[in-house]
């Protein structure tokens, strides 16, 4: 018999160096295993990737909430008992600023983090600020729509319709609101404390959550506001 | 000042929930009075209410879930007696008072017994088994847990100060709005839910995060022990589920302190939208208390019959089957409430469709055992009478979900005896399975078989005279939540049934006798290696109890079953791998903001119930507050030294080694 080298048990050497936890394959991409990615191969992600992660899922959870308010507009548009339509209540104009303002905030809010990127205190704050008011002027306004309804009469308790409009726009106002509150916060920390690793972190979910309640409302916006003032 | 709250509030003419308070509150005062005398606030306070240690989380969720499951069976007591005795009669109990308990028994055995038991489960295994040091937000775990036990404490003060909610467990609306129930019993349901679901949320996320990002190196998915995949499955479905309730609550909660109209049967309320979200969430909510209870089973019968849980791909698949299909069932609650036959048709089939993925299941526990050595140790009893009792219960809720077989057994006792056969056959015996199975690795000792024995014995038979009568009763016709019979025919089955209980308060009697004797015993029971079981999965590695840093150096998974593996090497050469160089450790610090928190949080639950606007505005404010300065803290984490790190571990591979030693003087290594 012709020495004929050891083909199968040098490759199965190769495989181990390359496949150390013997997954079956390599990490996803070729090269090396991506560490604190938090793939099986690597052990536990970086505290960055799981900060994100989680407060993406809480967000995913919330806009399960949402979801029920919307689907409750869903049931309740049409029950109007006596009262009002939503093609009576919309103020197009009003619902224009208010989409402006936010929308521009959500923008305000991403300069604001890519100066953090850079490390950058003063237009950091400075966008966070601007974030902060912009989202004060749709507060503000949507207010105003609320006091001016119940000026009309056209309250909560008048319908089921108004009932499942007020929860749905309330609960995104309440949203911004404490949205808000968070942002103070933030700026008070990033002021005293600086740029540290864990309030970075808090300033990526502070973002993600700003830009969901952007995506929220785009829902309101059509739902709630354009479909049905379709006359 | 005080809103609604004045001296009426207070029970004075009602006996029973009186003297019930006055006692409890005399054995809270005399343990407040005991741990003050013993000096033992610091290392409460330190140790305990401030870990942020998963481990400690644990087991402070266990023993908030067996608190609790005593007083839902001293409910369920009560309300066997009166059915028994109220046959042609007024029988003791009141029909307000009779409609509080029911309504009291089914929140707190779902949510504040088996809910913190499952999620406590799930917060001491996870860590542990995907060989990681502690959970991905160990702060919020904290908080987590207090607000899961600030919802207890309001249901239990309840008792004292006002009523409790007499709508049933599911508070459906047009009963629960204040037109109808104008009494504070709802707002103490809507606030003690509300709170506690949000600490549930917040596990519900913590877990997925650690499960999906957390895992040691090497640890690839389909290497996870089957109860992490459970606990995945789980907790998904509390992301997904838990915020519809926090929805429909939140719905309920305007209706009743605003007069707005979602459930209203008036001005355009829809109260069947109430129905549709609450089982939303409550179909799901049966499976996130029982696929953990799946996970715990697992474990249990590949340990003790020494083989890999059989088919463990498509265990996996069953799981991850069940946790979605599980959303697509909720209309099964209500076939009689007017969908219509195709929606019926649908939720029917979808509902028989999800026994397949449990029928899996049953049988691959079946095929682990067969062919493998059964060890009948007391957690290996609890599976095998969970196996007979949940397929029991399983079929008969097949015979539910078949629509036209439903509209005959709708709201009927036989209805009751079936989620209580899943319930307690499927979750409940697993939990007393997994606290037999795991105590020795949480406390260092475990617990006294024969009692073990005594109490599996009289709970499996005790639960069959109980609920097995029940089933007849609903063929008979006998509706559920009656406060008195008039068939007097019905007597014997219910007499029965009692009896029934009777057996179950001395499995009780036995599992407490169990704990104080264990106890007593605990040097005789000492777990000195960490793995008393033979066990296949990361935890055993770990001396019992574990440190509070879990694993010296962190675990490199080769392959499934990670810990058998690293065993049959050591035991083959009879020595432990070599020792790893040791490197200081960072652990996070100990937090009161999770205490602080659900505080204010309960003051702020309580002035909510009782319309005191300004204690609950001041006690979110103070809670805000309390993020605040947690978030102002300049230091999170601590440095445990190389040093300390070595002494724990070296202790651990000195008792394995002895154990090793001892094992090859018996000549029992082949």
């Amino acid at each position: 018999m012709s020495y004929k080298g050891l083909p199968a048990s040098l490759e199965a050497i190769r495989r181990v160096r390359e496949d150390p936890h013997r997954l079956g394959h390599r990490a996803h991409a070729p090269g090396e295993p991506i560490e604190g990615a938090g793939h099986g191969t690597t052990g536990p992600a970086s505290k960055r990737i799981i900060v994100g992660y989680g407060f993406w899922i809480f967000l995913l959870s919330d806009i399960v909430i949402f979801s029920c308010f919307f689907a409750a507009f869903a049931v309740q548009r049409n029950a109007t008992a006596g009262g009002p339509t939503m093609a009576e209540i919309v103020e197009i104009d009003r619902l224009a600023w208010q989409t402006a303002l936010l929308l521009l905030s959500s923008y305000a809010c991403m300069l604001g983090f890519a100066a953090t990127q850079v490390r950058n205190r003063l237009w950091t704050q400075v966008f966070l600020a601007i974030t902060g008011l912009l989202g004060l002027g749709f507060l503000l306004l949507e207010m105003q729509e609320f006091i001016e309804l119940a000026e009309r009469g056209f309250t909560p308790q008048r319908s089921g319709m108004l009932t499942a409009f007020f929860g749905l726009v309330g609960l995104h106002g309440v949203h911004v609101g404490v949205g808000g509150l968070w942002l103070g916060t933030m700026m008070a920390q990033v002021q005293v404390k600086g740029f540290r690793r864990e309030i970075v972190h808090r300033l990526i979910c502070f973002n993600l959550f700003w830009h969901a309640l952007d995506i929220v409302w785009i829902g309101i916006f059509t739902i709630v506001y354009l479909i049905p003032s379709i006359p | 000042m005080f809103g609604k709250l004045d001296w009426s509030a207070i029970p004075f003419s009602q006996p029973l929930p009186l003297i019930t308070s006055f006692v409890l509150i005399l054995i809270v005062i005399g343990l407040l009075i005991l741990v003050t005398v013993k000096k033992w606030w610091p290392y409460l306070w330190h140790e305990w209410i401030t870990s942020v240690d998963h481990k400690r989380i644990g087991v402070m969720y266990c023993l908030l879930g067996i608190l609790m499951l005593i007083r839902g069976f001293a409910d369920a007591i009560m309300m066997r007696t009166q059915q028994a005795v109220a046959i042609e009669s007024a029988g003791y109990l009141t029909p307000e008072h009779y409609n509080q308990i029911f309504t009291a028994h089914g929140t707190i055995m779902i949510l504040f017994g088996a809910m913190p038991l499952v999620l406590g489960f799930m917060n001491y295994l996870v860590p542990l088994q995907l060989g990681v040091r502690d959970v991905a937000f160990p702060t919020f775990n904290s908080v987590g847990f207090w607000l899961t036990a600030s919802g207890a404490l309001l249901v239990n003060v309840s008792l004292f100060i006002g009523e409790f909610a007499r709508t049933g467990w599911l508070p459906y609306p047009p009963l629960s709005e204040t037109t109808y129930t104008p009494g504070v019993g709802v707002d103490y349901y809507l606030w003690a839910v509300q709170i506690s679901g949000i600490g549930t949320l917040i596990t519900g996320i913590n877990i997925v995060t650690t499960i999906l990002k957390m895992r040691c190196r090497g640890m690839s998915y389909l290497r996870m022990p089957v109860f992490c995949w459970t606990a995945l499955a789980s907790c998904l479905l509390i992301v997904a589920t838990f915020p519809i309730l926090t929805a429909a609550l939140a719905m309920l909660t305007l209706d009743r302190y605003a007069d707005w109209n979602y459930f209203t049967n008036t001005a355009g309320g829809n109260p069947m939208m109430f129905v549709n979200l609450v089982w939303a969430w409550g179909h799901p909510e049966v499976y996130i208390l029982v696929l953990p209870a799946f996970g715990i089973f697992s474990e249990i019968f590949s340990t003790f019959s020494g083989k890999p849980l059989f088919g463990y791909r498509s265990m996996v698949a069953a799981t991850l089957f069940i946790c979605i299909v599980s959303m697509l069932v909720w209309l099964h609650h209500f076939f009689t409430m007017g969908a219509g036959p195709a929606v019926n048709t649908f939720f029917g089939i979808s509902s028989s469709i999800i026994a397949v993925g449990t029928g899996v299941k049953i049988y691959n526990w079946i095929f682990t055992m067969y062919g493998g050595r059964v060890r009948f140790e007391v957690p290996m009893l609890w599976s095998l009478g969970f196996i007979f009792t949940f397929i029991i219960g399983g079929l008969t809720g097949v015979l539910l979900a078949v629509p036209p077989a439903d509209f005959l057994t709708h709201n009927s006792m036989f209805l009751v005896a079936h989620f209580h056969n899943v319930i307690v056959g499927g979750v409940v015996f697993a939990l007393f399975a997994g606290l037999e199975y795991w105590f020795p690795k949480v406390f260092g000792f475990g617990l006294h078989p024969t009692w073990g024995k005594a109490a599996f014995w009289c709970a499996f038979v005790g639960f069959w005279v109980t609920f097995a009568p029940l089933y007849v009763l609903g063929l008979l016709g006998m509706t559920r939540r009656l406060q008195h019979i008039n068939i007097p025919e019905w007597g014997p089955w219910l007499y029965v049934s009692l009896a029934g209980v009777g057996i179950l308060i001395l499995g009780v009697i036995s599992q407490l006798t169990q704990l104080v004797v264990s106890i007593r015993d605990r040097d005789k029971l000492r777990d000195v290696t960490g793995d008393p079981w033979d066990g296949r999965s990361l935890e055993w590695a770990t001396p019992s109890p574990p440190p509070f840093f879990n694993f010296a150096v962190m675990p490199n998974v080769e392959g499934e079953e990670a810990y058998w593996g690293i065993k049959l090497r050591a035991v083959e050469t009879q020595q432990l791998a070599p020792e790893p160089k040791y490197e200081a450790i960072e652990m996070p610090l100990h937090s009161s903001v999770g205490f602080f928190t659900a505080f204010f949080t309960s003051v702020f639950g309580f002035a909510m119930v009782w319309h005191i606007w300004w204690m609950a505005i001041l006690a979110l404010v103070l809670a805000f507050a309390g993020f605040v300065v947690f978030a102002w803290r300049d230091k999170h984490e601590f440095e445990v030294p190389a040093e300390e790190v070595a002494r724990v571990d070296r202790a651990r591979r000195m008792a394995r080694e002895a154990f090793l030693a001892r094992l090859g003087e018996q000549g029992a290594v082949p």
